[in-house]
């Protein structure tokens, strides 16, 4: 009988360009020095270390990027080939390392020590034990390290150069996320429940990213995306197996991104999950989401854009105009953002739908614009407070403009800057990603963009309106102020203003990244 | 043909102890007809007919649970490592330092948050 074993031979060892994959092993290395402070540090030094190993991490990292980008033309597979190192994943992951570093402003806030997120998750909401966790003082300091590992996720995420490293990614993203959503301060059973519902949903739509997978490992015998367009291209793109593993894999990116028809998670997360983390989600999750997007449609699937764009027109439109119309029915602030970040989605796949140069770039562009103005937003939504913490219901903030008009006109400034007015990024990035579409033949796409776009200027014009032209509650909700919340907003405020005034010179760093389309 | 012979004894082993163990319990196991026994089987944790009110149930095991988990992925990884450890070389040792360096990081936050003591 012959041995079933073979004798192995020489294991060609795989080699890892630990220098191009710096960012990301930064930024969970500092995740993962977090954890041992929570493990080894005194409760009282906690705070304190934790701020500064997430801060020196997401800063060390981003300069890091910088410094590939800025290195020779980056266009290279790391990581035998797992992992893709070009200059939009690089565009990408500084968005997120910048806009992550902005959201911890946020998680890190303490006003009058009262962290936005709660004291000690396991104690039942409105218990003898929650009461004393509060009086003690406790902190929950494992937000860092988690937070940390869901921003290592979402770098990984865009660069992932196959399937089964972009599922890793997306898990490495998400699991943090979905506890995080459960840790808010104030409303935890509301938290709780936000958590419960993305955890499951995120858990359904993650299986339909694998099955997708599988199918498509089926098709091509590979999970590498580079494979999958080489067998596509040899095959042609009529098989079954092919055409059902893009549209699994499609619900499970397009998911992430919360466009519709899968976008039922969205307003309930964003309102549950405590303000900062909302932040953090709906600026950093969604460019990790639209990058992944990107690189699977540009790269995996680029030559049979022909079947999937019929797909994705529908899901484009869909979700411009259910984001902008169901918004306006909302009475919640955070609520009603969430419905904009649903429609800026779409705004955002006509930019992918377009498949060219100018679509990338101009995507690259929208989603860090974007990004800015949805941090600086959540961060003034966190400083407008009543009694029980933030006042959440939109009849609260009438007359906020009489009272408080620095705040408030910045909030309208941000609202402009969603509805896409002039002098705002929000115009610039709206103009290039139509643009973009439109030069790829999209034109009905570009119309029901400006219409959504009108729809939604109804709703953020009637905050300016309830904020400005309203009577002050005679209880109204109080704005309170604190450095970290305050730079927040203001660099929100200053990108935004930037991006809309001179905004050459970014549109010219994102055109300049997508020049060499993702490496292979 | 013979390649497949070891397979089938594998799979005849494991029906052999699977029914060989039902088997056998009914044969020695002790018979006691109480409230406990007639409950459902659930590892760990109470059946689920929860108070009213929201009931809590110890989360303890989940813990023990998941650093076994945890353990035994590490294993996984360290058997064929080991077996092959001659023609990894110096970056297999690095690489699986670095893999046993996160996974004793888990285990020193359990360890020193008093994940491990069970009451």
């Amino acid at each position: 009988m012959t041995p079933v074993y073979m004798a192995a031979g020489d294991i060609p060892t795989p080699h890892i360009e630990y220098g191009r994959l710096a960012p990301v092993l930064i930024v969970l290395g500092a995740a993962c020095v977090g954890v041992l402070v929570e493990a080894l540090a005194p409760r009282a030094q906690r705070y304190g270390l934790q701020v500064l190993v997430s801060v020196v991490g997401l800063v060390a990292a981003f300069a890091w990027t910088i410094a590939l980008g800025i290195g020779d033309q980056p266009h290279h597979v790391a990581a035998m080939g797992a992992v893709g190192v070009d200059g939009p994943t690089l565009f990408i992951q500084g968005t997120i390392l910048v806009l992550a570093l902005m959201s911890m402003l946020l998680i890190a806030e303490r006003r009058h020590e009262d962290s936005p997120f709660t004291a000690q998750a396991s104690t039942v909401p409105g218990s003898p034990e929650e009461r004393e966790s509060l009086v003690a003082g406790l902190v929950q300091t494992e937000i860092y390290p988690l937070v940390l590992f869901a921003v290592g996720g979402m770098l990984i995420f865009p660069a992932a150069n196959d399937l089964l490293t972009m599922f890793v990614a997306l898990e490495v993203m998400s699991l943090p996320l979905y506890l995080l959503c459960g840790l808010a301060r104030r409303r935890r059973l509301l938290s709780q429940e936000a958590a419960v519902k993305y955890f499951l949903l995120g858990a359904f739509s993650s299986a339909f990213f694998l099955y997708g997978t599988a199918m498509l490992y089926g098709f091509a015998g590979s999970v590498r995306l580079s494979e999958i367009a080489a067998a596509i291209s040899k095959q042609g793109g009529d098989e079954p197996l092919l055409l059902a593993g893009v549209a699994l894999l499609s619900v499970g990116l397009l998911f992430k991104m919360g466009a519709a028809p899968f976008q039922a998670w969205k307003p309930d997360v964003y309102q549950g999950a405590p303000t900062a983390l909302t932040a953090l989600m709906a600026s950093c999750t969604l460019v990790a989401a639209v990058g992944g997007v990107l690189r699977v449609f540009y790269v995996g699937l680029e030559t049979l854009r022909w079947d999937w764009r019929p797909m994705m027109w529908a899901v484009a439109i869909l979700t411009m105009l259910v984001g902008a119309i169901v918004a306006i029915t909302q009475t919640d602030v955070k609520r009603m953002l969430a419905y904009s970040s649903i429609a800026h989605g779409g705004f955002l796949l006509t930019g992918v739908i377009a498949t060219n140069k100018a679509g990338l770039s101009s995507t690259l562009f929208y989603l860090a614009a974007y990004g800015f103005t949805t941090v600086g937003a959540f961060a003034v939504i966190t400083m407008v407070r009543d009694a029980g913490g933030e006042a959440g219901h939109l009849s609260r903030w009438a007359g906020l403009g009489k009272r408080q008009p620095l705040v408030a006109g910045t909030f309208a400034f941000f609202l402009l800057a969603f509805a896409g007015i002039p002098l705002t990024s929000g115009f610039t990035g709206k103009f290039a990603v139509f643009q973009a579409a439109m030069a790829g033949g999209a034109m009905p796409l570009v119309i029901v963009g400006v219409v959504s776009s009108a729809i939604a200027a109804f709703f953020y014009v009637r905050v300016i309106v309830l904020m400005f032209f309203s009577e002050p509650l005679a209880d109204g909700p109080t704005v309170s102020f604190s450095p970290a919340t305050a730079t927040a907003v203001a660099v929100g405020a200053f990108v935004t203003l930037v991006l809309g005034v001179i905004p050459a010179p970014a549109l010219h760093l994102a055109q300049s990244a997508a020049n060499q389309l993702f490496v292979r | 043909m013979n390649l497949y012979v070891p397979i089938v004894v594998l799979g005849a082993l494991a029906l052999l102890f699977a029914v060989g163990s039902v088997i056998m319990g009914s044969f020695t196991g002790p018979k006691r007809w109480n409230r406990a026994r007639l409950e459902a089987y659930e590892c760990g944790i109470e059946p689920t007919p929860q108070p009213v009110g929201g009931g809590r149930f110890p989360v303890k095991y989940y813990l023990t649970a998941m650093l076994f988990i945890v353990f035994d992925i590490e294993i996984i990884f360290l058997y064929p490592w080991a077996v092959a450890f001659d023609h990894m070389g110096l970056f297999g040792l690095v690489e699986m330092v670095l893999f046993i360096v996160t996974v004793l990081i888990a285990y020193a936050y359990v360890w020193r948050r008093g994940g491990l003591e069970w009451d």
